[in-house]
């Protein structure tokens, strides 16, 4: 129980943790178990891996997963060519013999031959194929792999603290599923999204905060916009807004909302979200 | 432990299985869970899988826990649920009476206050009664209060709850927006697309074979010989021929322009051609049917490998797909039935799926639906059938 008080998530500097979200994530770290989280994007999923690693203080080691990786990329890699190029040109101090010094780790291996225990990010797994998934089932289970080219197999030293991100709308496999636990992050009310704002701008004036904040949920609820404007693109926009001399937090509450393309990236939202602004200035 | 838990659960149509509820059983025999909130979030983070089920997830939790902490409702959700009343009240009041039994007239004359003690009053019986195994004030969807609501956490109370419990929290239903399906965005048709590639070399040739590099290095006697081979490129050739004709596709316009979006960034090489209901002896380049023909015999030329995607409601009348002259446009006298038409397509490219935006559960009503699905795969245009469809647009004959 002790060991586990140790490894007890809080919270971070830079992120806002609620109630139940930290229940998960301390219930999944207890139970060693790969924790799945899904929300829009900019709601902050990498983020929290990152505080979870910052918090606990472990080595923090992320996959990005990309759409042509296949699993073993994750794993180790075998460097042939560089075998190749020494055994014939034999001007490195390698042993060409040994395969093993030819064996690079990729983040996973990584993440299971590390001295300490560390935090593994796999971040948007969705953009691969079922394939890798479905293959990782087994190397998250059982927590290790073999290499087949020396036929050895690499078991991980400490559980690693797993955490997955994916953003699609698109359920994972289900064998996948029921190896995680899961959670949806759901976008923040304006309650916790100005303790967010405050967590990243701490001087910042409560004026421009307000506004700011209640223009954005505003514009939150403009519809028929396919990337609503999320966590993530208020922060950037209050940055924005921040760097801008002219800039005073009466002409938000005036209706006029400067620098609309930091917060609407999609040329048709983009449009969209101008016309409702331009036709009702005061909301 | 909580067996019959899990059991609701099931019964109210959710995917949970047994092992994610041993390791629920690990969790609290660990002594992990010490609180009924504790339980709320690391039950709902084990057992379910889906931010689609959470909705479902919160009101079985709230249901089964109630019990627990009933007196609450009365108090403090009570009056949000009078509130509620009222504001309808304000609306409609027509319809308030009428479910309250009671003469409208006679409501009118009270004040404000007394009016939200007046239904504070007749929920609490209400409560009473739905507690004692009959049914809430108009269940089935035509009462102003509540919805679908089998328990009282089924309405939608306006309100912030005052002490977050985790049956307060269940019953808030934070979750309701997630559960419906909404429409097809371009992100999800790109999901579901993703599978429709058909990989093939071109470009120079930069890429390391490192087994042909070694199988020849070893050959030249331990001489370094590397062999490159051309990069793998999506050449996937794709036809999409969308119905744009007629107020029967109307309703549909905003997801087959996502679809078609899509395609056009996706695929490099893509054809579009636009139709009116059935498929006779021309189909057109431009959407307006009218500049651009191409015979439908010249579609021979073609590479039979083409992926050829049909989209439209499949619905017309029967003479317009069977009779020789079918087409309801005067200018356009075609020489066959369109059905034969579509046979010609549907044997010109083996790999071709009908995409229908009329949703399958009524397909069976409409004649036309039915003949032309049995020439083409037919599948709905959402996020499943999609799926489907590119899985047998991707399928080996």
């Amino acid at each position: 129980m002790n060991q586990e008080n140790k490894h007890r998530f809080t919270g971070a500097t830079r992120y806002v943790l609620d109630d139940e979200l930290a229940g998960i994530v301390n219930i999944s770290i207890a139970l060693q178990m790969p924790l799945l989280l899904k929300g829009e994007p900019g709601t902050g999923k990498t983020m929290l891996a990152h505080a979870i690693a910052e918090s606990l203080q472990m080595p923090f080691i992320v996959l990005n997963v990309k759409s042509s990786m296949k699993l073993i990329d994750a794993l180790y890699q075998y460097d042939t060519l560089t075998r190749l190029n020494d055994s014939r040109f034999g001007d490195s101090n390698r042993d060409v013999s040994n395969i093993e010094e030819y064996i690079k780790m990729g983040k996973i291996g990584q993440s299971f031959t590390s001295e300490e225990r560390t935090v593994l990010l796999i971040d948007e797994i969705d953009k691969a194929d079922t394939d890798f998934q479905d293959d990782m089932l087994d190397v998250l289970d059982q927590m290790e792999f073999d290499i087949i080219e020396i036929d050895k197999t690499i078991r991980a030293t400490h559980r690693p603290v797993i955490i997955i991100t994916s953003n699609a709308k698109k359920d994972l496999s289900d064998p996948f599923l029921g190896r995680c636990n899961f959670h949806h992050i759901a976008f923040p009310d304006p309650k916790m999204m100005r303790k967010i704002i405050n967590v990243h701008f701490p001087e910042i004036d409560s004026d421009l905060m307000e506004n700011a904040v209640d223009t954005f949920y505003k514009l939150r609820e403009i519809d028929s916009v396919e990337k609503r404007p999320a966590t993530r693109e208020l922060i950037n926009w209050i940055r924005a807004l921040h760097a801008d001399p002219d800039f005073k937090p009466k002409r938000l509450v005036k209706g006029e909302v400067p620098f609309l393309g930091v917060l609407f990236k999609k040329s048709q939202d983009y449009e969209r979200a101008g016309q409702v602004i331009s036709r009702k200035r005061l909301f | 432990m909580f067996i019959d838990f899990f059991y609701k659960l099931k019964d109210a149509g959710i995917p949970v299985n047994p092992t994610a509820f041993l390791t629920l059983q690990k969790a609290l025999s660990r002594g992990l869970i010490s609180s009924i909130d504790d339980f709320y979030t690391a039950s709902r983070s084990i057992l379910i899988k889906s931010e689609r089920y959470f909705d479902r997830f919160d009101q079985v939790f709230a249901h089964h826990f109630e019990g627990a902490e009933l007196p609450d409702f009365e108090t403090v959700e009570l009056s949000d649920m009078a509130k509620v009343l009222l504001e309808q009240w304000l609306k409609d009041p027509e319809t308030v009476s009428r479910l309250l039994g009671v003469d409208e007239s006679a409501l009118t004359k009270l004040t404000p206050e007394q009016l939200i003690d007046y239904f504070k009053e007749r929920l609490k019986e209400q409560t009473g009664e739905h507690h004692g195994g009959s049914k809430w004030i108009g269940t089935g969807g035509t009462s102003p209060v509540g919805h679908s609501g089998y328990h009282p956490g089924g309405m939608r109370v306006g309100g912030v709850s005052r002490n977050k419990s985790a049956v307060k929290v269940a019953m808030e239903r934070r979750y309701r927006d997630y559960s419906l399906s909404g429409p097809l965005t371009q992100s999800q048709i790109g999901e579901a697309l993703k599978r429709l590639r058909c990989m093939i070399p071109v470009g120079p040739k930069d890429n390391v074979n490192i087994d042909a590099t070694i199988y020849q290095t070893m050959k030249n006697a331990g001489e370094i010989e590397i062999v490159f081979d051309r990069r793998l490129k999506d050449r996937l050739k794709v036809i999409l021929a969308i119905d744009n004709g007629g107020w029967s596709m109307d309703p549909y316009i905003p997801v087959v322009q996502t679809l078609f979006d899509y395609a056009r960034a996706q695929f490099k090489d893509l054809k579009t051609f636009f139709f009116h209901n059935a498929i006779y002896d021309n189909i057109w380049e431009d959407p307006s049917r009218y500049r651009k023909p191409l015979k439908v015999d010249e579609l021979i030329r073609f590479d039979p490998q083409t992926r050829f995607i049909l989209v439209g409601d499949a619905s017309m009348a029967p003479y317009e797909l069977m009779a020789t002259d079918g087409s309801i446009h005067i200018e356009e006298r075609s020489t066959r039935p369109g059905i034969e038409r579509l046979k010609f397509v549907a044997g010109t490219f083996p790999h071709s799926v009908w995409l229908n935006p009329v949703p399958s559960r009524i397909w069976g009503y409409t004649r036309t639906i039915v003949a032309i699905s049995q020439i083409f795969p037919m599948f709905e245009l959402s996020l499943d059938g999609l799926e489907k469809a590119v899985h047998r647009l991707m399928a080996k004959e």
